[in-house]
C-alpha cells in the first residue's frame, strides 16, 4: 500500500515537471508580454528596462530554472496586471469555483445515478426512454445557451432567482462561501444546475449502461434465485459493480469542472477561477497563466490519485494487483 | 414413491421472438420425492435449463410460462407473483448454476453475499446470519469456513466456489434444489467430490434435487430417477439404473452408445446422426424421427406416452423392446460408427 502510494506520488511529480516545461514553452511561444503591457508609444529604453526587469532577456533555459526555483520556494510570480502574487490571486478566486463545482457534481450525482439505475433496470419503460432523451439533450445542447435559457426563465420571466453574480458570502470552514446562507444558495442554484447538466447526462448514460450489463449477469440471477428483494439486488449487487466507471468519470469531471467552468462562470458572471484565466489569457498575463495551468495539473493528479485509491476499495481484484 | 415434494405438470415455456413463438419447454411433467435426486438429461438446446429456470419463475423477457403447473408441496408456484414468489425462492426451492466463476458477485465478500441470502428470508441479526453462513460452509465440506467468509470469490478455486453456491442454496433447508449443470465447469476429481457431497446431503437433509445435466456418467452415479429431454419434451423417464441398463427410447439409446467409457480404446465412437433441431424449425410429429434408426411411417404424427413396467415410460411409436438381449451392444450396432 505504501509502496503503491510512493510510486503514484513519483509519477505525479514527473507529470507536473513535464507539464511545467510544456506550459512554459507554450507560453513563451505566444510572444513577448511586454508588447501588450506597455503603451505602444513608449520608447525603446523603457521597453528594454522592463524586459530586463522581468528577466525576459535571459536565455530560455535560464528563465525556466529561475521560474522553477521560485516555484519550489512557493513563489509563482506576480501578476503583470493586478500587481499581486499569483498564488494569492488564484486562491482568492478558488472558493467560488470550488463551491460551484462541488454543488454541480452533487446535483449531477444525486440525480444521475438514480435516474440511470431506473433507466437500466426498466430499459423498455416509457419513463426510461424519456430519461435517456433528456440525457442526450444534457450533453449535446451548448452550456452557454442553456445558461441563457435558465436566466430568461427563472430570473427574468419568473423572477424566482437572481440572474447572476455571487451574492452574499459567509465564512464556512475558513473559506468565504455562498452555500452558507439561503440567499447565497439562491445565487448558486442556476449556475450549478447549468454546470451540472452535461455531467448529469453523462452519469445517466454511464449508470444505465452498467446497470443493463449487471442485471443480465449470472450473479444477479443467482441473487434472485436466493429470494433477495429487488431493492437488495440493485442496492447490493448492482450499485457496487457499476461504481468503478462512475468513480472514474466523477473524478475526471470534478477536475475539469474545477479547472474549466469558464463558460458558466462567464454567463452567470460568477467570480471564479475560470474567469480569471480567460481574462489573463486575453491580456497575456503570463505568470497567472503558467501558475494556473500547473495548479490544474496538480489538481488532476491529486484527484486521480484519490480515484485510484477508491478503486482498490471498490474492487478487491484491483487491490491484489496493486499490492503484488 | 411417497407424496412428491415437487410435481411439475404439463409445463410449457415459450419465447416470443420475431420469427414466431418457440416452445422451449413443451409439456414437461415429472415428480421428485423427498431426498430423491432426479437427473434431467439432454443435449444443449433441449430445454432442460429453461425447465429449471421456469420452475423458479426466473424466465426473463421475451420468455414466459405459457401453461402447466409447478406444485411445491401441492401449491402451484407458477401462479405466485412478486413478494410471494420471492418468499418461495431460496427458502423452499433453491437453485445452483452452471458456472461457479459467474454466480458469485466478484466485488462482494462471500460472507456479505451469504448474510444477505440468510436475511432475505429470516429476520435475524448479522451475527446470527454469519454463524449460519459459517455452518452452511462447513456442511458442504469447506475447510476453515470462518476465514472463507472474509474471502472474495476470486480467492477461491472453482470447486470451492461451487461448494459455496451449494451452501447458499442449502441455507434455508429448501425442499428442492434445482442444480443446472453445476459440475460441468469443474475438474473431474472435484466433480466426483461434489457429487458424493450432494448424495450425502440429499440422504441426510431430505432435500430433493433436480440435477440438470448433459452428462450421462454423472446421472448414472448420482440420480435415483432420470428424465431424458429432447426438443422441449421429455422422451423417456424411469429409475436411473434401469433406463441406463435398457433404454426404451431410441434417443436415450443413442446418447448411451456415444459415452466413450463404454467402448474399447481405438474403436470408432457411434454417434447419433444429425444435430439437435432448431426450435424454430421442428419436424412435424416426433422431433427425433429424422435422426432415429427406428423411425417409421407413424413418426410423422406426435407419439403418445407409452407406459412400461416399474413406472417407466417413453414418448415413442416404436420403443425398443425390453426383451432385446444385451441392449448396449444392440444399440451400438444400430447406430453406425462415425466414418
Amino acid at each position: 500500500m505504501i509502496g503503491f502510494l510512493i510510486q503514484r506520488l513519483l509519477q505525479a511529480l514527473l507529470v507536473i515537471v513535464a507539464m511545467s516545461i510544456i506550459v512554459f514553452l507554450g507560453v513563451y511561444a505566444i510572444g513577448n508580454p511586454i508588447d501588450v503591457m506597455i503603451d505602444p508609444a513608449s520608447d525603446q529604453a523603457l521597453r528594454e528596462a522592463l524586459i530586463h526587469r522581468y528577466g525576459l532577456d535571459l536565455p530560455l533555459i535560464q528563465q525556466y530554472f529561475v521560474f522553477m526555483s521560485n516555484m519550489l520556494h512557493g513563489d509563482l510570480g506576480e501578476s503583470f496586471i493586478y500587481r499581486l502574487p499569483v498564488l494569492s490571486l488564484i486562491f482568492s478566486r478558488f472558493p467560488a469555483t470550488l463551491e460551484l463545482a462541488l454543488t454541480a457534481m452533487l446535483i449531477a450525482t444525486c440525480l444521475g445515478i438514480p435516474l440511470g439505475l431506473w433507466a437500466g433496470y426498466k430499459p423498455d419503460a416509457l419513463s426510461s426512454k424519456a430519461i435517456m432523451a433528456f440525457s442526450v439533450l444534457g450533453f449535446s445542447v451548448p452550456t452557454f445557451w442553456i445558461g441563457l435559457l435558465l436566466i430568461m426563465t427563472f430570473a427574468v420571466e419568473l423572477g424566482w432567482l437572481p440572474s447572476g453574480g455571487r451574492g452574499p458570502v459567509s465564512t464556512v470552514l475558513g473559506m468565504p462561501l455562498s452555500i452558507g446562507s439561503l440567499e447565497g444558495l439562491s445565487y448558486i442554484i442556476l449556475p450549478a444546475f447549468n454546470l451540472a447538466l452535461f455531467k448529469l447526462g453523462l452519469l445517466i448514460r454511464l449508470t444505465r449502461a452498467g446497470t443493463v450489463e449487471v442485471m443480465s449477469s449470472d450473479y444477479v440471477r443467482f441473487a434472485r434465485a436466493q429470494g433477495l428483494s429487488e431493492s437488495k439486488v440493485v442496492g447490493l449487487h448492482v450499485l457496487k459493480n457499476i461504481s468503478i466507471p462512475i468513480v472514474t468519470v466523477f473524478g475526471l469531471e470534478l477536475g475539469s469542472t474545477l479547472a474549466f467552468a469558464v463558460v458558466t462562470e462567464t454567463v452567470f458572471n460568477w467570480p471564479g477561477m475560470g474567469k480569471l484565466i480567460i481574462d489573463s489569457i486575453t491580456v497575456l498575463d503570463r505568470p497567472v497563466m503558467v501558475a494556473y495551468l500547473i495548479l490544474v495539473v496538480f489538481l488532476f493528479v491529486l484527484i486521480n490519485l484519490v480515484v485510484d485509491l477508491v478503486y482498490g476499495q471498490l474492487d478487491p481484484r484491483i487491490r491484489v494487483k496493486a499490492s503484488s | 414413491m411417497s407424496e412428491p415434494v415437487l410435481s411439475v405438470k404439463d409445463l410449457r415455456t415459450q419465447f416470443k421472438i420475431r420469427a414466431g413463438v418457440l416452445n422451449a419447454v413443451d409439456g414437461v411433467s415429472f415428480e421428485v420425492g423427498r431426498g430423491r435426486i432426479l437427473g434431467l438429461v439432454g443435449e444443449s438446446g433441449s430445454g432442460k435449463s429453461v425447465t429449471g429456470y421456469s420452475i423458479l419463475g426466473l424466465i426473463e423477457q421475451p420468455g414466459f410460462i405459457a401453461g402447466g403447473s409447478v406444485l411445491l408441496h401441492g401449491r402451484d408456484i407458477t401462479r405466485l407473483t412478486g413478494e410471494e414468489l420471492r418468499r418461495v425462492r431460496g427458502a423452499q426451492i433453491a437453485m445452483v448454476f452452471q458456472d461457479p466463476m459467474m454466480t458469485l458477485n466478484p466485488v462482494l465478500k462471500i460472507g456479505t453475499q451469504m448474510i444477505a441470502a440468510v436475511r432475505a428470508h429470516d429476520n435475524v441479526s448479522r451475527k446470527v446470519a454469519r454463524g449460519r453462513a459459517r455452518d452452511a460452509l462447513a456442511k458442504v465440506g469447506i475447510p476453515s469456513p470462518e476465514e472463507r467468509l472474509d474471502a472474495y470469490p476470486h480467492q477461491l478455486s472453482g470447486g470451492m466456489r461451487q461448494r459455496v453456491a451449494i451452501a447458499i442454496a442449502l441455507l434455508h433447508r429448501p425442499a428442492v434444489i434445482i442444480a443446472d449443470e453445476p459440475t460441468t465447469a469443474l475438474d473431474v476429481s472435484i466433480q466426483g467430490q461434489i457429487l458424493a457431497e450432494v448424495r450425502r446431503l440429499a440422504d441426510e437433509t431430505g432435500t430433493a434435487f433436480v440435477w440438470v445435466t448433459h452428462d450421462l456418467a454423472v446421472v448414472s452415479s448420482l440420480a435415483d430417477d432420470i428424465c431424458v429431454m429432447y426438443a422441449g419434451r421429455i422422451v423417456e423417464t424411469g429409475p436411473a439404473a434401469e433406463v441406463i441398463a435398457a433404454p426404451r427410447h431410441p434417443y436415450t439409446a443413442g446418447l448411451l452408445a456415444s459415452v466413450p467409457a463404454e467402448h474399447e480404446p481405438g474403436d470408432r465412437l457411434p454417434q447419433v446422426p444429425g444435430s439437435t433441431p432448431s426450435l424454430a424449425n421442428l419436424p412435424r410429429g416426433c422431433a427425433f424421427a429424422p435422426r432415429c434408426f427406428k423411425a417409421g411411417p407413424a413418426c410423422t404424427t406426435t407419439p403418445s406416452i407409452q407406459q412400461f413396467e416399474d413406472g417407466r415410460s417413453a414418448l415413442c411409436h416404436y420403443p425398443i423392446e425390453s426383451d432385446s438381449c444385451q441392449p448396449h451392444s444392440s444399440t451400438s450396432t444400430t447406430y453406425r460408427s462415425a466414418s
